[in-house]
């Protein structure tokens, strides 16, 4: 359902993706890796339509998203978990939440776009009282997950979450990838996530893809990941200093 | 060999115009596309009721004490100023001509850039590079309808109100000054006021503190959606977004009052 093919994207001088071509059937849990700096985030933004590619495509059902007629029904159906939260914060954690419910297409009574705040509040492992505090008082762990219950607040058929556990303990990171596994599983939803930690991948992943050098170096089912014979790939998921990728970037 | 030494400057100021004249249609289309937005649903009544609080009434303080002072302070050196040729008795009039053709609309437009512009354009900058001007658009909200419109348009709307109120408050400065200190005849003030302002100065202030009120509030806008990454982006976001807004409110106010009163 989403394609990507030969994506390019440079900043200034320097070249982030240089020919990504990556394939996401529907209901798929897809995991990226790849070393930071390597511009896993930044490919998200594309398929997004944040940032414009230089070249090449990427299609949602077909449809380019560089050339969507109704951007806005376009983007109700993704949900977005940012890296950095990128939760507004001049409102409260339950508007943040329900943002989506509060206004436009998806608009409902305030008190019911309370009330589904807080039940998804609850899913990522916050409590009610969480609701009426702003963003800022918030630990980053518990601002991560705020952004995670924003993302899936309104049931999006396709969610990216750009590191979902990171920051979080060891429990609570349990947590979030069975929600995450659960919404790929219950709702049918399609979902990409960046992740470092290989705990997560397993647990998420249907598909891993191993962003390196601007392009995808390996992908396939997770089952295979540790099979696989690339020396990129095995240097990564073992976390080895020594191999064939370089620390310094 | 030499060439370079012509072209190179040449090139070098042929960048800054080239460069200044982009920026000047970029703030225009953003101007114009703001204008768009505003009469394109949806619209953010919530939003809009927080900007009309926040660049409306919280200016209130810092208007009614830069108007108060102002005006004392002109009725004193027209008095002065005056009396240098026996005509201390003008005071009420050019107290009154003074602050609302002019120190009225210009003085409140300058503490709104002061006031609402930085904060507009210091709170904007900070939400582009925590990237929460990108998850609004994945929100499917528009970042000018949701951020810009609300703020232009109550700078619009309440700015004319602000200078009506800063004309108001600067007259009784010159009033107060100068039946407490100069002797003149409180009713007789008062109606020389009333007597001597013509419609016309009163629309003019008021037309000049929509104009500036919109000035304000765009640039403010407008330098927070440019600003670079990090906390220096935002910095200076702020700075050139106050530096901006002021010097076209001084450039407006003098095309204005040619407009206005020129004869
Ligand atoms: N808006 C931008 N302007 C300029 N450079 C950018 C921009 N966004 C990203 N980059 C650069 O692109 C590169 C990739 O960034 P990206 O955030 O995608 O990395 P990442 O793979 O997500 O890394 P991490 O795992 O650390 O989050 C970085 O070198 C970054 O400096
Ligand atoms: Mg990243």
């Amino acid at each position: 359902m989403i394609e990507l093919s030969n994506v390019h994207k440079s900043f200034g001088s320097k070249q982030i993706l240089r020919g990504v071509d990556l394939n996401i059937p529907r209901g798929e849990s897809l995991v990226i890796i790849g070393g930071s700096g390597t511009g896993k985030s930044v490919m998200l933004k594309c398929v997004l339509g944040l940032i414009q590619p230089d070249l090449g495509t990427i299609k949602v059902d077909g449809e380019d998203v560089t050339k969507t007629k109704d951007r806005d029904a376009f983007l109700a159906r993704f949900g977005m978990l940012f890296q950095g939260g990128a939760l507004f914060d001049s409102i409260p954690v339950w508007q943040n939440v329900a943002f989506r419910l509060l206004r436009g297409a998806l608009k409902r009574p305030r008190a019911e776009a309370r009330e589904i705040a807080i039940e998804k509040l609850r899913r990522v492992g916050l409590s009610p009282d969480v609701a009426d505090q702003f963003p800022a008082e918030l630990s980053g762990g518990m601002q991560k997950r705020v952004g995670l219950a924003r993302a899936i607040a309104a049931d999006p058929e396709i969610i990216f979450f750009d590191e979902p556990t990171t920051g979080l303990d060891p429990i609570m990171a349990g947590v979030i990838n069975d929600l995450i596994r659960e919404i790929v599983v219950e709702m049918g939803a399609t979902a990409m996530t960046i992740t470092h930690d290989m705990t997560s991948v397993r647990a998420i992943s249907d598909t891993v893809a191993m962003l390196h050098g601007g392009k995808i170096r390996w992908t396939g089912p997770v089952a295979q990941m540790d099979s696989g014979d690339d020396p990129y790939l095995q240097q990564f998921i073992t976390g080895s200093s020594i191999g064939p990728i370089e620390t310094l970037r | 060999m030499n060439t370079s030494l012509i072209t190179r400057p040449l090139a070098a100021l042929g960048a800054t115009v080239l460069g200044a004249l982009a920026g000047m249609g970029r703030l225009t289309l953003f101007a114009l596309s703001t204008l768009r937005h505003m009469v394109t649903p949806p619209f953010y009544t919530r939003e809009f009721m927080q900007a009309l609080l926040h660049i409306g009434y919280l200016s209130l303080p810092v208007v009614g004490l830069t108007a108060f002072f102002t005006g004392g302070a002109l009725a004193l050196q027209i008095y002065s100023g005056g009396s240098r040729f026996s005509a201390e008795a003008v005071v009420p009039q050019i107290v009154a001509i003074g602050m609302v053709r002019e120190l009225g609309p210009v003085l409140v437009g300058l503490m709104i850039a002061a006031r609402v512009t930085a904060s507009v354009a210091a709170e904007i900058a900070t939400m582009k590079v925590t990237e929460q001007i990108d998850a609004l658009v994945t929100l499917s909200t528009h970042p000018m309808k949701y951020l810009t419109v609300p703020r232009v348009l109550a700078g619009l709307l309440t700015v004319p109100l602000l200078v009506g109120i800063g004309d108001i408050i600067g007259i009784y400065g010159g009033w107060l000054v100068s039946t407490q200190s100069l002797g003149f005849n409180a009713a007789t003030y008062l109606q020389n006021t009333v007597n001597f302002l013509e419609p016309i100065d009163v629309i003019s202030s008021l037309a000049k503190g929509a104009v500036f009120g919109f000035i304000a509030t765009v640039m403010g806008c407008y330098y927070g959606m440019q600003s670079e990454r990090g906390a220096q982006g935002v910095g200076s976001a702020t700075k050139s977004s106050v530096v901006a807004a002021a010097v076209l409110i001084l450039a407006a106010n003098f095309l204005l009052t040619q407009a206005f009163f020129a004869i």
